[in-house]
């Protein structure tokens, strides 16, 4: 990993910090194996150099970047979110990246374009977890956010974290970060980012999608159908004798994002 | 010793070394013991607590699973387990009641409107719980006094309880992961053959009147 330096930013919490070996040691990257030490045990096989993201769909100007000139041409921040899983843990995470609305200003979206498409690295020779009997999930991952979402302040891409760039195992060398919704929006090892008219498939709404909305807003008052989403585990907190907090509605961040969403029934749009 | 290994079990096939069964509950709890020091150590990883819990549920039903393969072992392979069978259930009551009191106590700090809520709600603690329910009348009844008490055949009859258990343990677990994921899937698997076995026999050895008649 090597040090990035970014500036702060008034969108962090002083929040305690989740040490940086739970953050890069529990992790849900399910192309790397389901069991959450999966992704830092077998996750070095991916090569994150070189990368490119390709920039395509409905913009005036399609671009493919290689990350080594995103992040130059980037002013890199340190935001520190909370991250609040849909299994009903937490972290507090100081990534390093860039609000994703600079990204969308530089590609010129098309007034036709309505949502943001993204795509993991599909790549089964250097990710293990995608070799299984039954594949957990459809291949590639991808995720998407409505572009009003996408163009949020609080929307970043994420190339580091705790000042160094990403671990492979937290998504190197690029991932999506909406600190508002539930981590498996946070899409990882991202390739390619396409603007669309019509809201994407996103992998866990196809997986289930009585489970998994598109939305996956953070919301204490919709439960998971299997699991309540009314309170959280936040990790390395307690040890043992964790103790369960309240969940807040979008994560704690409804003053930012609260407005996006006015007039939708999230009971249906979860 | 050289006396009991000539139980008319074992005189057939190949010959055990028989331990005390005292030697089954010692092996069969250094995982809680280790599980636990190194709950207390810290050793579990960045998710303590929801580590122990899985463990434990894991390992119940592990031994359930063990307490179903010996009938299997007896039967095709002459390998005579039988009478650790008492202890391996015990075991899986025990683990059960451990995994049990870290979800009451640790996951969810006593809070009975929470607890309440989740047997209510959420199909994988129903069925968690009901299993665990159903596993208390067999603890009770796993020694001498309770089988002379009840008769043979009555107490196998509330035996055959076991079946529904290993169902009911192995449903809990795909329930409450995401996706599909292997091993709650093998774990289900080994399951399906212990219990269809006996289904197979049962209908092979001696099939009923009806049976015969279509």
């Amino acid at each position: 990993a090597a040090p990035l330096s970014a500036v702060k930013s008034p969108f962090s919490t002083d929040e305690k910090l989740t040490s940086r070996e739970d953050v890069t040691s529990y992790n849900n990257f399910y192309e790397f194996g389901t069991g959450k030490d999966d992704p830092a045990a077998k996750a070095k096989s991916l090569k994150t150099s070189p990368w490119a993201v390709k920039v395509d769909g409905m913009v005036g100007k399609p671009a493919e970047f290689a990350i080594e000139d995103l992040i130059k041409s980037s002013t890199l921040e340190e935001r520190i979110y909370r991250m609040r899983c849909v299994e009903g843990w937490s972290m507090v995470i100081p990534w390093v990246g860039f609000p994703l609305a600079d990204l969308i200003k530089r590609v010129e979206p098309l007034g036709s374009a309505k949502y943001v498409a993204f795509e993991t690295a599909y790549r089964p020779e250097e990710m293990p977890g995608m070799d299984t009997v039954f594949p957990v999930l459809e291949w590639p991952y991808v995720e998407g956010l409505r572009l009003d979402e996408a163009m949020n302040p609080l929307a970043i891409l994420a190339v580091g974290l705790y000042g160094e760039t990403l671990p492979n195992q937290n998504g190197a060398p690029i991932r999506l970060v909406v600190p508002w919704k539930y981590g498996f929006k946070g899409i990882k090892s991202i390739t390619r980012i396409s603007f669309v008219d019509k809201q994407p498939a996103t992998s866990w709404n196809k997986q289930a999608p009585s489970e998994y909305g598109f939305y996956a807003n953070v919301n204490p008052s919709v439960d998971h159908p299997r699991w309540s989403q009314a309170t959280e585990r936040r990790i390395g907190e307690g040890g043992l004798f964790v103790k369960r907090r309240p969940t807040l509605m979008f994560n704690g961040y409804a003053e930012q994002v609260a407005s996006l969403y006015t007039g939708m029934d999230l009971r249906k749009l979860y | 010793m050289a006396g009991r290994v000539s139980a008319p079990g074992a005189a057939k096939g190949f010959v055990l070394p028989q331990v005390p069964k005292i030697l089954v509950y010692i092996v069969g709890f250094i995982p809680a013991v280790w599980l636990f020091y190194a709950g207390i150590t810290d050793q579990l990883g960045a998710d303590p607590m929801r580590y122990l819990e899985q463990a434990l549920g894991l390992w119940a039903l592990r031994f359930l699973i063990a307490t179903l393969a010996i009938t299997p072992l007896r039967q095709l392979f002459n390998v005579n387990l039988l009478r650790y069978r008492r202890a391996i259930g015990l075991l899986a009551f025990y683990y059960a009641a451990l995994h049990l009191i870290t979800y009451l106590v640790l996951d969810q700090g006593l809070d009975v409107a929470a607890i309440v809520a989740d047997i209510l709600k959420r199909p994988y603690i129903t069925i968690g719980m009901a299993t665990f329910v159903i596993l208390v009348p067999l603890a009770v009844t796993s020694n001498n006094a309770a089988i002379r008490r009840m008769g043979g055949q009555a107490w196998a009859r509330l035996h055959k309880l076991v079946y529904v258990a290993a169902i009911g343990a192995a449903l809990h677990f795909i329930l409450v992961v995401k996706s599909w994921p292997t091993e709650p899937l093998v774990y289900a698997a080994i399951v399906a053959v212990l219990l269809g076995y006996r289904l197979v026999r049962s209908l092979v050895k001696k099939p009923s009147p009806r049976r015969r008649a279509a």
